[in-house]
Parts: C-alpha cells; sequence; structure tokens
C-alpha cells in the first residue's frame, strides 16, 4: 500500500429520508479544520436514492466537493449495500481518512467496510488531531473503560485512516448560505450476493420532543426526584428556560423516561449552553455525557455527590422544593426582561 | 492445608451473592415488617434449583457438596436470615432424613420432590415440654393394621403450614425411653392433621414458625422412617447437619451486618470526619473481622467434615456455638457503631441483631453445643 | 441447529475507580464478569436451544483466565465451550481480533453467530461486525430482539429514533443488545458440571489458518500511542444551609451571569 497515494478527507455523510444528520454537519466542520492542517480538502460522501438535492445543505456547512452514490438499493439504510458502496467510493479516491457519525448506523458500517478494505478504525473518537511529527497521521482520541481513561489512537500503516466520531462533540460551521459544492457521482451497482438482508418493516419511535441532543438548555433529573411524577417539575422549568428534560441512566433504568433523554457514557453526549442538574448523583458514567456543557448547574441533598465536582454552582438542598420556586422566578424574569 | 474454595466453589458463592443481592434483598424489610413468608424467594429458588444442593443428581439434587450448600446459606443469610430459614428448615433438616434413612420407595415417592423443590420439608421434633429435653416426647404413634395413629402436638416448626412433607419424631414405646422414639414421614393432607397458631417472634419474623396438630393422624406403615425405636439417632444425627447450616446462617448475619456497618461509617461524619477515621471505630472493625474470619473457618471446616467424616458432631456443635455467639456480637456492636439511626428501622442491622439471636436458641441451644463439645473434650 | 456465542471477560467497569491521588486506574480487586451485551447474546442462545433443540457453543478470544468465563457460559447452559489462546493473539486490536476469531469459527459449524453489540472496556462496537466480513456473511447489528423460523432470522434491529425490521437467511451474525432479554442464572449443578463434566476446548496459534502478519499487535492497523485518565473539570462553588426560596434566587442570579436569560 502506497500511504502517499491517499489524500484527502471524506465524511460519511448520514441521512435517513432526506434529512442529513447532525453529526454530519458536525464532522463537515471538524473534516475541513482537518483537511487544512493536512492540505486538502473535505468531501462529502453522500450516498442514498434521489438525495442529490442535499448538496446546497452540505456545501453550507463545509463541504469543498461531493461525491455522490445515488440508487435505489440505497434508499434505506442496509449494511453491505451501503458497505459495498462506501468501498467503491474508497478504492477509486484513495481518501486518507474518512469520518463517520458513532451512529447506529455508522458503528455498524464503517467496521464491515474497514474489515473488507483492510484498515484499522477507531470507534466513538472525541478528539481528532494531526499529527505535527511531519507524517501527518489522524490522531484518534477516545474514551475507553467505560469512559474511564482516554485513548489516543493512529493507524500509521494503513489507508484510509477511518474513525467514528462521537456527536454532539464537535462543533458544525455556521452554515454559509447559498454556498456552492462540485458533484461527482459515482455510479456504483450493487451486486446481489450483498443484497442479503430484507427489510420488512420501517418504524418510527412516536417523539415530538426535541432531541437532547439539540437542545441548548438541559434540565436533567436522576434518582433523586424519587418517582417518575416529579419529572413534570423538571419539564416545567424546561420550558420556561425554552429547553428540554434529560435524565440520568437511574432515571432509565427505573422506567421513568425513555432512553432517548439519557445523558452519559451509554447515552447522549451534550454540549448544551445550561446543564441543570437535579437529583443526580454525578456517576462517572454520566460526567463523561455531560461535562463539556458550558455552564453546569446541580441540586443535590448530598454534600459529597460529585456532580458537585463538575459543577460550576452547586446548590445542597431538595430539587423538589427549589425547582418549582426557580420555575416561577425565571418565568418572571423572563416577563420583565420582555417589558 | 489448603484454605482456598475450588474453582466450582468459588463460582457457585458468586452466584449465590448474586442471586441474594437482586432476588431475595429487595425483598428481606417487607417480609421482617409484614411477618411475611418468603414466597417470591421460594419461587426463584426451585426455578434455579437450589433446593437440592447437596444431593445427588439422581434424585433430583444439583450433585454439589456440603460446604457449596453452607455457602448458599451464608450467602443468602447476609441479606434476609428469614430466606435462609425457609432453605435450610428445608434442605438440611426436611430432606436429610429421607436421603439417608429412606427405603427406595421412600426416596421414590419423596426424595425427588423435595431435592427439585416441588415439595418443601420441615421437620418436627419440639414439643411442649420437650425442647432441650427432646427425648421426652409425649406425641404417641400407635400401630393399627397398615398404618400408625398419631396423637399429640409439635411446636415451633419451621415452614409450619407451608411445607408438603414433615419428619415427625412419636412415642412408639414410653417404655424404652430413648430407644422408645420412632420417626414418621407425615404429609400435609394425611387425616387428624392440622396446624395451630403462627407465632410471633423477636426475629425471622418471616419464617413460617407453627404448631402442628395431631389428633387421631393415619400415618400409613410406609411412612415410618428407618426402624421402629430408631428415631433418636435419626433426629440427632439430622441435627447434626442442621448446626452447620445454622452456624452459616449465623455467619452470614455478622457478615452481612458488617458490610452494612463498613459503608455507613465510611459515609457518616461527625466532628468534621467520617467516623472510620476514628480509633474506636477502627477497632471494634479490627475485632468483629476477625472474630467472623475465625467463625467461618470453624463453619467451613464442620461442612467438610461432614463429607469427609463417619461423624461430624464435635464440628458442628463449635462451629454454631462460636458463630452464634459471634452474630450476636457483632450485631449489637453494628447497631451501636450506627448510633441513634441504628436503632431505627430504616437501616437493616436492628433487624439483623433481632435475627442473630435465634441462632443461640433452635436447633440445640447453645448450652447443648457445650454438652457435645465437653463430652468430647473430656473423655 | 448450531449456535456460536462470542463471548468476551472484561474487568466490570461500573466497579472501576480512579485513584484521586495518582489519576490512575484502580484495577485489583475488580471482578471479571461476561461482558453484558454478550450475556444477553448467549441467553438468547440458550432460548433457542429450551425452545428449538439449538446445539450452542461458546467461544471467547482471550488470556488463559478467561476459561472462568466460558465456564459460567457452560454453568448456565452452553453445550460446548472453545478458548481461543496464545501469546501471538495478544496486542489485537478490532481488525486483528476479528480476524482471529474468524478463522476459528471456520474449523466451528454455526447456522448462527451472536456476539454482543460492544464490549464494556473496549466499547467500540467493531468486532461482530467485522467477523461476519471476514466470513463473508450478512450482519444484523442492534438486535433488541430475535426470532428463529425455519432457515431466516427476523430481527428488530434499533436506530436511535426507529427501528427497522429485518430478515435475514442463515447463515449470518446477529449483535445482541443487552435490552435483548434477562439473561438466567446459572444453576449450582451447572456449575459442578462445568467444572467436572465439561471440557473446555482450546484452539492456538497452530490451529488456525492464519498469518502471523494477520493477528496480534503485528496484524493491528491501528495503535494506542498515549493512554490517560481525564483531568477532573476544576470544582465550582457550593452552596450550603439555604432555604429553598434562597437557593432558587441564587440559581436565578448565577443564571443572569451567563446569560441563560
Amino acid at each position: 500500500m502506497n500511504i502517499q497515494e491517499y489524500q484527502g478527507v471524506y465524511v460519511f455523510v448520514q441521512q435517513v429520508d432526506g434529512k442529513v444528520a447532525g453529526v454530519s454537519h458536525e464532522l463537515l466542520g471538524k473534516g475541513k479544520e482537518l483537511a487544512q492542517k493536512m492540505g486538502t480538502q473535505v468531501t462529502a460522501v453522500l450516498l442514498g436514492s434521489g438525495v442529490a438535492g442535499l448538496a446546497g445543505d452540505l456545501a453550507s456547512y463545509g463541504a469543498d466537493r461531493i461525491v455522490l452514490v445515488d440508487n435505489p438499493d440505497l434508499k434505506l439504510y442496509s449494511t453491505r449495500p451501503y458497505a459495498y458502496a462506501m468501498c467503491s467510493v474508497i478504492e477509486k479516491y484513495k481518501p486518507a481518512v474518512v469520518l463517520y457519525g458513532a451512529t447506529a448506523i455508522g458503528r455498524d458500517l464503517a467496521p464491515r467496510v474497514a474489515a473488507r478494505i483492510r484498515t484499522g478504525l477507531t470507534a466513538d473518537c472525541t478528539k481528532l488531531d494531526v499529527a505535527d511529527d511531519g507524517t501527518k497521521n489522524l490522531q484518534m482520541t477516545r474514551p475507553a473503560f467505560g469512559g474511564n481513561i482516554m485513548a489516543t489512537i493512529i493507524c500509521p500503516d494503513y489507508r484510509p485512516q477511518m474513525a467514528t466520531v462521537r456527536p454532539g462533540v464537535m462543533q458544525k460551521i455556521k452554515p454559509v448560505a447559498g454556498a456552492k459544492a462540485p458533484v461527482e457521482k459515482l455510479d456504483v451497482v450493487i451486486p446481489e450476493s450483498e443484497k442479503d438482508v430484507q427489510i420488512l418493516d420501517v418504524v418510527r419511535k412516536e417523539s415530538h420532543k426535541m432531541d437532547i441532543q439539540d437542545a441548548k438548555v438541559l434540565v436533567s433529573g436522576g434518582r433523586g426526584m424519587g418517582k417518575p411524577e416529579n419529572f413534570k417539575l423538571l419539564e416545567g422549568l424546561a420550558k420556561a428556560l425554552g429547553g428540554t428534560v434529560s435524565s440520568s441512566r437511574a432515571a432509565v433504568d427505573a422506567g421513568w423516561v425513555e432512553k432517548d433523554l439519557q445523558v452519559g457514557q451509554t447515552g447522549k453526549t451534550v454540549r448544551p449552553n445550561l446543564y441543570l442538574a437535579c437529583g443526580i448523583s454525578g456517576a462517572i458514567q454520566h460526567l463523561a455525557g455531560m461535562e463539556e456543557s458550558d455552564v453546569i448547574l446541580a441540586i443535590n441533598k448530598d454534600e459529597g455527590a460529585p456532580i458537585f465536582e463538575v459543577a460550576d454552582y452547586g446548590v445542597v438542598g431538595d430539587a423538589l422544593k427549589i425547582v418549582p420556586i426557580l420555575t416561577e422566578k425565571v418565568k418572571a424574569a423572563i416577563a420583565a426582561r420582555n417589558k | 492445608m489448603d484454605f482456598t474454595l475450588s474453582k466450582e466453589q468459588e463460582m457457585a458463592r458468586t452466584l449465590f451473592r448474586d442471586f441474594a443481592e437482586k432476588e431475595v434483598k429487595p425483598y428481606a424489610q417487607e417480609l421482617d415488617e409484614e411477618e411475611r413468608f418468603p414466597s417470591e424467594a421460594l419461587e426463584k429458588l426451585r426455578k434455579y434449583k437450589f433446593m437440592g444442593i447437596p444431593y445427588p443428581k439422581e434424585w433430583g439434587g444439583a450433585g454439589c457438596d456440603n460446604l457449596t450448600y453452607t455457602i448458599c446459606i451464608e450467602e443468602i443469610s447476609k441479606v434476609c436470615a428469614t430466606t435462609s430459614t425457609m432453605l435450610s428448615a428445608h434442605e438440611s433438616l426436611g430432606t436429610w432424613p429421607i436421603y439417608k434413612f429412606g427405603t427406595q420407595q421412600q426416596k421414590e415417592k419423596y426424595l425427588k420432590k423435595l431435592c427439585t423443590g416441588e415439595y418443601l420439608g420441615a421437620f418436627a421434633l419440639t414439643e411442649p415440654n420437650a425442647g432441650t429435653d427432646s427425648s421426652a416426647q409425649q406425641t404417641r404413634a400407635v400401630p393399627e393394621g397398615d398404618h400408625y395413629v398419631l396423637n399429640g402436638s409439635k411446636i415451633f416448626i419451621t415452614n409450619g403450614g407451608y411445607a408438603d412433607t414433615y419428619i415427625v419424631f412419636a412415642m412408639t414405646d414410653k417404655s424404652k425411653g430413648n430407644h422408645g422414639i420412632s420417626a414418621f414421614i407425615v404429609e400435609k393432607n394425611f387425616p387428624g392433621f392440622t396446624f395451630g397458631k403462627k407465632e410471633k417472634k423477636m426475629g425471622i419474623r418471616g419464617s413460617a414458625t407453627r404448631e402442628l396438630i395431631f389428633e387421631n393422624c393415619i400415618v400409613p406403615k410406609e411412612n415410618l422412617l428407618g426402624q421402629e425405636g430408631k428415631g433418636f439417632p435419626i433426629a440427632m444425627m439430622t441435627l447434626d447437619g442442621g448446626r452447620i447450616g445454622i452456624a452459616a446462617q449465623a455467619l452470614g448475619i455478622a457478615e452481612g451486618a458488617l458490610n452494612e456497618t463498613i459503608k455507613y461509617v465510611k459515609e457518616r461524619k461527625q466532628f468534621g470526619r467520617p467516623l472510620a477515621k476514628f480509633q474506636n471505630t477502627k477497632f471494634e472493625i479490627a475485632d468483629m473481622a476477625t472474630k467472623i474470619q475465625a467463625a467461618q473457618y470453624l463453619t467451613y471446616r464442620a461442612a467438610i467434615a461432614k463429607d469427609t467424616q463417619k461423624s461430624c458432631s464435635l464440628e458442628a456443635a463449635m462451629a454454631k456455638l462460636y458463630c452464634a455467639s459471634t452474630a450476636m456480637d457483632v450485631t449489637t456492636r453494628c447497631v451501636q457503631l450506627h448510633g441513634g439511626y441504628g436503632y431505627t428501622r430504616e437501616y437493616p442491622v436492628e433487624r439483623m441483631m433481632r435475627d442473630a439471636k435465634i441462632t443461640e436458641i433452635y436447633e440445640g441451644t447453645s448450652e447443648v453445643q457445650k454438652m457435645v463439645i465437653s463430652k468430647y473434650a473430656l473423655k | 441447529m448450531n449456535i456460536v456465542v462470542c463471548i468476551k471477560q472484561v474487568p466490570d467497569t461500573n466497579e472501576v475507580k480512579i485513584d484521586p491521588k495518582t489519576g490512575r486506574l484502580i484495577r485489583e480487586g475488580v471482578p471479571s464478569i461476561i461482558n453484558p451485551d454478550d450475556k444477553a447474546g448467549l441467553e438468547a442462545a440458550l432460548r433457542l436451544k429450551d425452545s428449538q433443540g439449538a446445539h450452542v457453543t461458546a467461544v471467547s478470544m482471550g488470556p488463559p483466565q478467561a476459561d472462568t468465563a466460558l465456564r459460567e457460559a457452560l454453568a448456565m447452559g452452553a453445550d460446548e465451550a472453545v478458548l481461543i489462546t496464545d501469546r501471538a493473539f495478544g496486542g489485537a486490536d478490532t481488525w486483528a481480533t476479528a480476524h482471529t476469531l474468524a478463522a476459528a469459527l471456520k474449523t466451528i459449524p454455526y447456522d448462527l453467530i451472536i456476539t454482543g453489540r460492544q464490549a464494556i472496556d473496549g466499547d467500540t462496537a467493531q468486532v461482530g461486525p467485522q467477523i461476519a466480513e471476514n466470513l463473508h456473511i450478512p450482519n444484523i447489528s442492534y438486535a433488541e430482539e430475535l426470532k428463529v423460523e425455519g432457515e431466516y432470522v427476523t430481527v428488530k434491529r434499533q436506530f436511535e429514533d426507529r427501528y427497522h425490521i429485518l430478515r435475514a437467511k442463515m447463515p449470518c451474525l446477529i449483535t445482541a443488545l443487552s435490552e435483548l432479554n434477562e439473561p438466567r442464572y446459572m444453576t449450582p449443578q451447572g456449575i459442578f458440571d462445568a467444572y467436572r463434566e465439561k471440557q473446555v476446548k482450546t484452539l492456538t496459534r497452530k490451529d488456525l489458518d492464519v498469518k502471523d502478519g494477520d493477528i496480534g499487535l503485528k496484524g493491528s492497523p491501528t495503535r494506542v500511542i498515549q493512554t490517560f485518565t481525564k483531568s477532573p473539570k476544576a470544582a465550582g462553588t457550593l452552596v450550603n444551609n439555604l432555604t429553598s426560596e434562597e437557593a432558587a434566587e441564587y440559581l436565578l442570579d448565577k443564571m443572569k451571569e451567563k446569560f441563560i436569560i
């Protein structure tokens, strides 16, 4: 393998139902930054059926170039057809780096591609850098051991260097309205032997809630909330602040809230402007999911709770009593400001 | 002398510990408050085949050794003595006599069902006038044709009312004293067999402790266990094994109390420091940890003796004597270390202290154990 | 039907703590367990054994002490166990691990292979799909529900905001989520039989058809250059002994300070 032959930072664009996933925008932003350091460009790889219209969106989020594989077999995500298409792209264009979102799709697709091409894949990265030792190798940093340690990994002898990246960590660029980028179409015929899993049904989970990873304000509850009914108090405060409710794993395991609200190592990573932890002790697995929040406030009865070690401001007290009072004060303050 | 457990025994301990934490502990306080029989645990103990651990596979048992069974009682007792009482009365007292002394027909009829847990077993020796003086049996069994007629009563019988089979001791020949006592397998639904009141107790409050009443109870001749007149040695040998179970129970209670207390003294602060930083706390913990270790070795030694020696009476008596007194001592100190909170029912240590007391009394009082030990020591 | 379940022995990372003085991971005294996602996969296989008489083989690649995890699998009800172990396999990343496991699986008859979605120490979720690629069979990841009917496997495949119902013909590979089921306990008899009646078969380097350049550290395209524990965020301000009214006022002030409001 001639490493020098491989150039360019490529980003697998995850689209579902014709909508580009937030993580792909984040990766275009990060990809652009990496590409600049490597003296190259960032290319968006778009797989799907009838998705050519997304090119503008990808350009506005930073793609210098788009490679499009438009094929009816790619309408819905399926492991082997998508892997086949990605491998075709990689074999043709020989990118130095390929990034995927560490989603239920990316974490299934990327390993299959890496195994087929025989190259390295690093999972769930939270930090990406370019080595300054002359090699310009991609340095991929990720949590391991349940989030207890961080490891930095390189793939020095194989190409492309691939990584799945945790959603909600990298920064999107501010979208440039009307941006344009050249689109190169690649025709790929998916062999029958790759189409070996039938999709019998697609069922969307009912959810009219804001995705916690998109929220700017999160009011989060844990075991200290006592019972599921008390989460209504948090909803009230979240609404007043224009945010949404999230939770620790304890509340999800107890069946009080749905898993899509879970923040933490096995839940979602969030970086809101404000994270208000109510009745959450702050186990390390939880901190892993929210400690990059801009401002962390915490309320807990136990002054020894680990959450206070990451909170910017902490109050020892009963969230069940404080939250309703705080909600009224917030409403009053916002009303006063709007006069 | 190798003090390590085998890999199987270690893995079995992990299983029992896991099971106790997840399936038994959540109910412990409720069973005590409501004086309720541990039916949920019983269902799971049956499902996961914990009901015949030391008995051979051919009889539906798990084919393990006595030490493994002992560890099971220990681990369950750490979280709930009520549940371990039910299990050890069934497995040591209610099942072993049939395994050891039963005829082929009796084993086929009862042993498999007991080992798989389909039947719950019990053991009925104690009477209103025959406690430590167990040979003063007044329940009579009179032979009549193809059956015996039993008259009399038993008290303080564990699993009474819930058990399907009862090993009942009765006098078949009063003139022969100890040699006139016989053992019978009595089924719950034999005519003339009813249950009296359930005792209200200081501890192990969820355990069903009941009076058994025999009024012209008809027991088929085939249900005589062992020979006529050989009931007393059956009772004594059964109790030897049962004592190891009670030693394990007392050991588990002490360990459970110590575990809770260690957690508490690390968290609770007074005078600006956790209690664990004070020398008194440290010395108390050191004392308790050492006694528990000694208690554990005596218990395991007895468990191994049961499998490898002709008689384990001495080892069992020493283990029960020492473990019971350790349990009383440790639980009392643990309540003390918890201070006021330890006296409330919000913390489990007061229950453990109440539970510990029975281990100095049933299946032979500590005084009886001393009688056994001194007999050997003074030879 | 032959089912092979891949399990990994992992430290219970929920119990791992960081030494506050040195900032290092405290690994001593941390119990080893069967990885939770894998245990769910094993339970799924055992349910198919109960309902359809499937033959279940548990397989693990690891150091000699992984034997304990395989005994646990036998004690839960697996019919056979295979340990793939050799110093030559050490230091493998997911590519080399999957390649080695696949080579071992080629020597074992299978209709269905079940792995866990991810291990709680590595957290990569890569090995399952990579084994499937090495064996050229389909894989369905993130299985929330699993059914076998005849030659087909039907899976409820989890995504963040939806699920797919997928069907594949065997042989194929499924990665299991711990949500798939509640694994059974071992039984005391199962444990004693696992150690006294059953064997754990061992496969070493010489038993597998692999090249040296494709296994262990040498065969790993990725390399760890550094590990570190995260430095804790600087502690903030903690206030105590406020009434609920005062506490709410304090929090409101801070929100205003930080321009949240």
